[in-house]
C-alpha cells in the first residue's frame, strides 16, 4: 500500500470517528476522546521523534503547561477559543526559544534536557501557587453546554477530534513539505543536511514547535474536560513515554504508523486497566518490553511479516 | 584573472594545537588550484574553516568580494560554495536521486521537492550515475558513492567547488574517470579546489599549487616549480633528500 | 558558625549523592544505557536492609556485605538476559525499554511492600556528634563513611582489577578492546553488575536516613541524573565531585529559597549544565 493510499485510508477513519455521538454511549465517548488525545500526542512525537529523529521526552511538558495556561484562563473567566489560543501559542513560541539551546544536544543529552523540562515546570506549577493552586489543584470552570453528561461527552469528544484533523492536516502536510524532507535529512546525517543548505537549527526548532503546540492544546482541551488538575497528573512523565510507545507500536517514522499505534495502544490500555487495576502499570511495562525486545519496527512491520513481503524495515 | 575566494592571515586554533597558521592565497576564477602536503597538514581544516564549519580563530575570508567569515556552513552553502568530504556523507535511507535532490534544493531557495528531482536527474545523467537513481545510497559502491558525492556538489551550482580527496581508495581505472569528470567540470567554469595526495593528478589537472605543512602555507606556484621546490620535498620526504635534490638539481 | 553547619550537611548528603550517582554513571559511561530502574534498586536495596533489621536484627552494616553480591548478580542476569539484545540500539529504545522494566519492577514493589512509608529506626539510636559548633547525626556520618567506602572501593576495582581495567578500556575504546582479547558481553554485563551493586549497597546506607517507599525511586533517580551531568559520565571521580556539588548547593539552596525548591534548583541547574557544559565539570566530551 503507498504511504498515500495508507494516509487517505486512516484519514478517512478519523472522519468516520464523527459519527461517535451518534451511536456511542458516555464510556464510548470518553474512549473516544481519548483516543483522539493519544493520536494528537503521538503524531506530534512523530514530528521531533520520527521526522528530525530528536528522542524527546517533552510531550509532558508541552501537555501540562497547555493545561495550565488554558486552566488558569478559563477558571479566571476566559473562554474555550482564548484557552486554546494562549497554550498553542504559548507553547509554539516557548519551543522556538527553548529549541534553540535545547536542540543543540544530541541522543542521550538531548533526551535528559527534555525530560528536565517537564519537571522543572511541573515544581514550578506546584510553587506558583497563587496562580495554579500549586499541590491543592486548579478547578477548572464547567462549559455552559446544556443537555447533560451525554452532551457534555460529545461535546468534548467532538473538540478533541477537531484538535486531531487539525494536527493530521498539519503534519500531512509537513510529511510532504520542503520542511520535512529537510528534516528527514538532518535525521539522516545532520552535518551533511548543514553542508547542503538546511538552515538545521530553525527546521528543528520548527519541528520541536509543532510537536508542541496541538499537545499543549489537547492538554488545554483536557483540562476544560476533566474540570480539576494537579501538578502531578497533568506534567507526569507517562505522557511523555506514552506516545514514543505508541510511535514505535505503531511503525517508527510515519504519521499513519503513530495514529495506528495511538488507537492501538489505547485499546490494549483500555482492556488491562479494566481487568487489572493493581497490576496495570506493570502491564504497561511489559507491554513496553516486549515490544522493544520483540517487534522494534511496530505493528505495521508485523503485518508485513505474516503477509511474507520482501520489504525491509519499518 | 578575476579573483574570487581570498584568504587574509587565516588561522585556526583547537586548544593547543594550531591547526592552520597565518595562511594567505588567494584563488582566481576559472582555475584549477591543488592543495596538498603531507598528512595532517591542516588542509581539510582549511576547507572546513572556508565552509563555515569551524570558525576562524583570526583572518578574513573573502568571497567574490565579500566577508563570508563568520557564515555558518548553511549560509556558505547558497552563496555558491560546495565540498566533497574525505570520508562521503550521503543520506543512507535516500534514494540516490533524493540526495541529489536534497542538495539541489537547499542549496537554491524556494525549490520543492518535485523542481529538485528533476534538477538532481541531470546531475546524475552527468557524473553517469543516471542508472542507479531509485537505488538506496546505502547500497552504493565506494567509487559509486564518491560519484553520488559530486553529483550533490555540482547539483548546488557552486562556483567554487572544493575536492577532498576524491580519489582516495579508487583503483587506476576508477581514478582515470574521476580525472576525466573533474576536467568537465572545470571545463563548464567551476572553480576548482582539489585537495589530493597522488601526484599524477595533481600535476595533469591543476593549473596552480599550494602547499601546506603543519598547517602554513610553505611553497605557491606551477606543477613544475613545486615539484622542484626544496621545501616542498623537504616536506614529504625529509632534509636528506630536499639536499640531494638541490645538488643534483 | 551557622554556615559551616549548612556547609556540613550539605558534605554528608553529598557523599551520599555520589554513592547513588557513581553505579549510575558507570552503566551510562560504559553501556551508553540510561538505567531508569536505577531508582527502584536503590529502594530494594532499602528494603533489603529494613527487612534483615527488622526481621532477622541484623545490623545493616552487615547486609551491606550481602547486597552487594546479591544486587551485582541480579544486574548481571538483566543485562546478559534483557539489555543486552538492545544494547546497539538508539537512545530512545533503551531509554523506554529501562522505562518499562522500571515500571514493572516499581509494580512489583508496590504490590510487596505497598507505598507507605517505613523507617529503619536503630536501636538503640545512634545520637549525635558534635565537632566544634557543628552537629552531625552519627547514622548519617557513618553512612556517609560506608558510602565513602563504596565509591573508593569501586574506583579500586576499576584501576587495579582485570575486570576493572576490561570496563575502562571498553568505556575507551570498544572496538580496541575487543581486539585485546576483551569479551565485551561480559564486560558489559560486569559494569551493569557493579551499577546494580552500587545501587542495592547505596539504598541500604539510605535506609538509615530516608523513609523507604516505592515512591521514592524517581527521586533518587532525579539525583543520580544531576550528578552524573554535574560531574561527568563514567568517571567515579566525577560522581562525587558532582555529588558534592548538588549537596552543598542543595544544603544552601533550601537556606535560601526554602526546602521545597530543592527539586527546581537541581533540576534548574540539570539544564544549565546541559545546555553550557554537558561533559560536566571533568567530564570527556564524546557520549551522545
Amino acid at each position: 500500500m503507498t504511504t498515500g493510499a495508507r494516509n487517505a485510508l486512516l484519514v478517512g477513519a478519523v472522519l468516520l470517528l464523527a459519527a461517535l455521538p451518534l451511536v456511542g454511549d458516555t464510556y464510548a465517548l470518553r474512549l473516544g476522546t481519548f483516543a483522539c488525545m493519544y493520536a494528537v500526542m503521538a503524531v506530534s512525537w512523530n514530528v521531533i521523534g520520527g521526522m528530525a529523529g530528536y528522542p524527546s521526552f517533552a510531550t509532558a511538558a508541552f501537555f501540562g503547561l497547555g493545561a495550565y495556561a488554558g486552566g488558569v484562563l478559563l477558571s479566571k473567566g476566559g473562554g474555550l477559543a482564548g484557552a486554546l489560543l494562549l497554550s498553542g501559542t504559548l507553547a509554539f513560541a516557548g519551543a522556538m526559544l527553548l529549541g534553540v539551546v535545547l536542540l543543540r544536544l544530541r541522543g542521550h543529552y538531548f533526551a535528559v534536557a527534555s525530560l528536565a523540562v517537564a519537571e522543572v515546570l511541573r515544581e514550578l506549577a506546584n510553587t506558583a501557587t497563587d496562580l495554579t493552586g500549586g499541590g491543592m489543584g486548579l478547578n477548572i470552570p464547567l462549559a455552559a453546554t446544556s443537555g447533560g453528561p451525554q452532551a457534555e461527552a460529545s461535546f468534548y469528544f467532538l473538540l478533541m477530534w477537531a484538535l486531531l484533523l487539525l494536527t493530521l492536516g498539519v503534519v500531512l502536510a509537513l510529511e510532504r513539505s520542503r520542511l520535512g524532507f529537510g528534516l528527514q535529512c538532518i535525521r539522516q546525517n545532520e552535518s551533511a543536511a548543514d553542508m547542503i543548505g538546511v538552515n538545521a537549527t530553525l527546521y528543528k526548532s520548527l519541528a520541536f514547535a509543532i510537536s508542541g503546540v496541538f499537545v499543549a492544546m489537547a492538554g488545554t482541551v483536557y483540562a476544560a474536560w476533566v474540570h480539576y488538575i494537579e501538578p502531578p497528573d497533568v506534567f507526569d512523565i507517562l505522557f511523555s513515554v506514552k506516545p514514543i510507545v505508541m510511535a514505535l507500536l505503531g511503525g517508527l517514522g510515519s504519521t499513519a504508523g503513530a495514529l495506528l499505534g495511538a488507537f492501538a495502544f489505547l485499546a490494549i490500555e483500555e482492556t488491562v486497566w479494566r481487568n487489572s487495576l493493581e497490576i496495570h502499570t506493570g502491564l504497561l511495562g511489559l507491554l513496553i518490553v516486549v515490544l522493544l525486545l520483540f517487534l522494534p519496527n511496530g505493528i505495521v512491520s508485523l503485518a508485513r511479516r505474516l503477509r511474507g513481503s520482501g520489504a525491509s524495515g519499518g | 584573472m578575476a579573483e574570487l575566494l581570498r584568504l587574509e592571515s587565516v588561522s585556526r586554533r583547537f586548544g593547543g594545537l594550531q591547526a592552520v597558521q597565518d595562511v594567505s592565497l588567494s584563488v582566481g576564477a576559472g582555475e584549477v588550484l591543488g592543495l596538498i602536503g603531507p598528512n595532517g597538514a591542516g588542509k581539510t581544516t582549511l576547507v572546513n574553516v572556508i565552509a563555515g564549519v569551524h570558525p576562524a580563530s583570526a583572518g578574513r575570508v573573502v568571497f567574490e568580494g565579500r566577508d563570508i567569515t563568520r557564515l555558518k556552513p548553511y549560509q556558505t552553502a547558497r552563496i555558491g560554495l560546495a565540498r566533497t568530504f574525505q570520508i562521503v556523507q550521503p543520506f543512507p535511507e535516500f534514494t540516490v536521486l533524493d540526495n541529489v535532490a536534497a542538495a539541489a534544493m537547499f542549496s537554491r531557495g524556494g525549490m520543492g521537492i518535485a523542481a529538485g528531482r528533476q534538477a538532481a536527474a541531470e546531475q546524475l545523467d552527468f557524473v553517469g550515475l543516471a542508472a542507479l537513481a531509485e537505488r538506496p545510497a546505502a547500497s552504493l559502491t565506494l567509487a559509486m558513492r564518491k560519484r553520488l558525492e559530486l553529483a550533490k556538489a555540482l547539483a548546488m551550482r557552486p562556483r567554487l567547488l572544493f575536492l577532498d580527496e576524491v580519489n582516495a581508495g579508487l583503483n587506476s581505472a576508477e581514478v582515470e574517470q574521476a580525472m576525466a569528470l573533474i576536467r568537465r567540470i572545470a571545463a563548464s567554469g567551476v572553480t576548482i579546489v582539489l585537495i589530493e595526495h597522488l601526484m599524477k593528478v595533481v600535476m595533469s589537472v591543476c593549473s596552480r599549487i599550494v602547499v601546506l605543512q603543519h598547517g602554513a602555507l610553505i611553497a605557491e606556484g606551477g606543477p613544475a616549480e613545486i615539484v622542484a621546490d626544496p621545501r616542498v620535498v623537504e616536506a614529504y620526504l625529509g632534509k636528506k633528500y630536499a639536499q640531494a635534490s638541490k645538488a643534483g638539481a | 558558625m551557622f554556615l559551616l553547619q549548612i556547609l556540613a550537611n550539605g558534605i554528608v548528603l553529598g557523599c551520599l549523592y555520589a554513592c547513588i550517582a557513581a553505579g549510575f554513571s558507570l552503566v551510562w559511561g560504559v553501556l551508553n544505557v540510561i538505567n531508569l530502574m536505577h531508582g527502584s534498586f536503590i529502594v530494594l536495596g532499602s528494603y533489603l536492609a529494613w527487612a534483615a533489621y527488622n526481621g532477622l536484627g541484623i545490623s545493616p552494616w552487615i547486609t551491606l556485605l550481602v547486597a552487594a553480591p546479591l544486587f551485582y548478580g541480579a544486574g548481571w542476569l538483566m543485562q546478559r538476559g534483557v539489555l543486552n539484545r538492545v544494547i546497539a540500539a538508539p537512545v530512545l529504545v533503551t531509554l523506554t525499554l529501562t522505562f518499562g522494566l522500571d515500571l514493572m519492577l516499581n509494580n512489583a514493589m508496590l504490590l510487596a511492600f505497598k507505598a507507605d512509608y517505613r523507617k529503619l529506626i536503630l536501636d538503640p539510636p545512634l545520637g549525635t556528634l558534635a565537632l566544634g559548633s557543628v552537629v552531625v547525626p552519627v547514622d548519617r556520618l557513618v553512612a556517609m563513611l560506608f558510602a565513602l567506602v563504596l565509591t573508593a572501593a569501586l574506583y579500586l576495582i576499576l584501576r587495579k582489577s582485570r575486570v576493572g581495567r576490561a570496563i575502562i578500556a571498553v568505556r575507551l575504546d570498544r572496538d580496541a578492546a575487543t581486539l585485546m582479547g576483551v569479551h565485551v558481553k561480559s564486560i558489559y554485563a560486569a559494569a551493569f553488575g557493579f551499577g546494580a551493586a552500587m545501587a542495592g549497597c547505596a539504598g541500604v546506607l539510605l535506609a538509615l536516613i530516608f523513609p523507604i517507599s516505592p515512591l521514592s525511586s524517581t527521586a533518587y533517580l532525579g539525583k543520580a541524573f544531576v550528578v552524573c551531568v554535574l560531574g561527568g559520565l563514567g568517571s567515579v571521580p566525577g560522581a562525587v565531585l558532582g555529588g558534592l556539588v548538588l549537596g552543598i548547593l542543595e544544603s544552601f539552596g533550601a537556606m535560601a529559597f526554602g526546602p521545597e525548591h530543592a527539586v527546581t534548583l537541581s533540576f534548574g541547574l540539570l539544564i544549565l549544565f546541559l545546555i553550557f557544559r554537558p561533559q560536566g565539570l571533568i567530564g570527556r566530551r564524546g557520549f551522545d
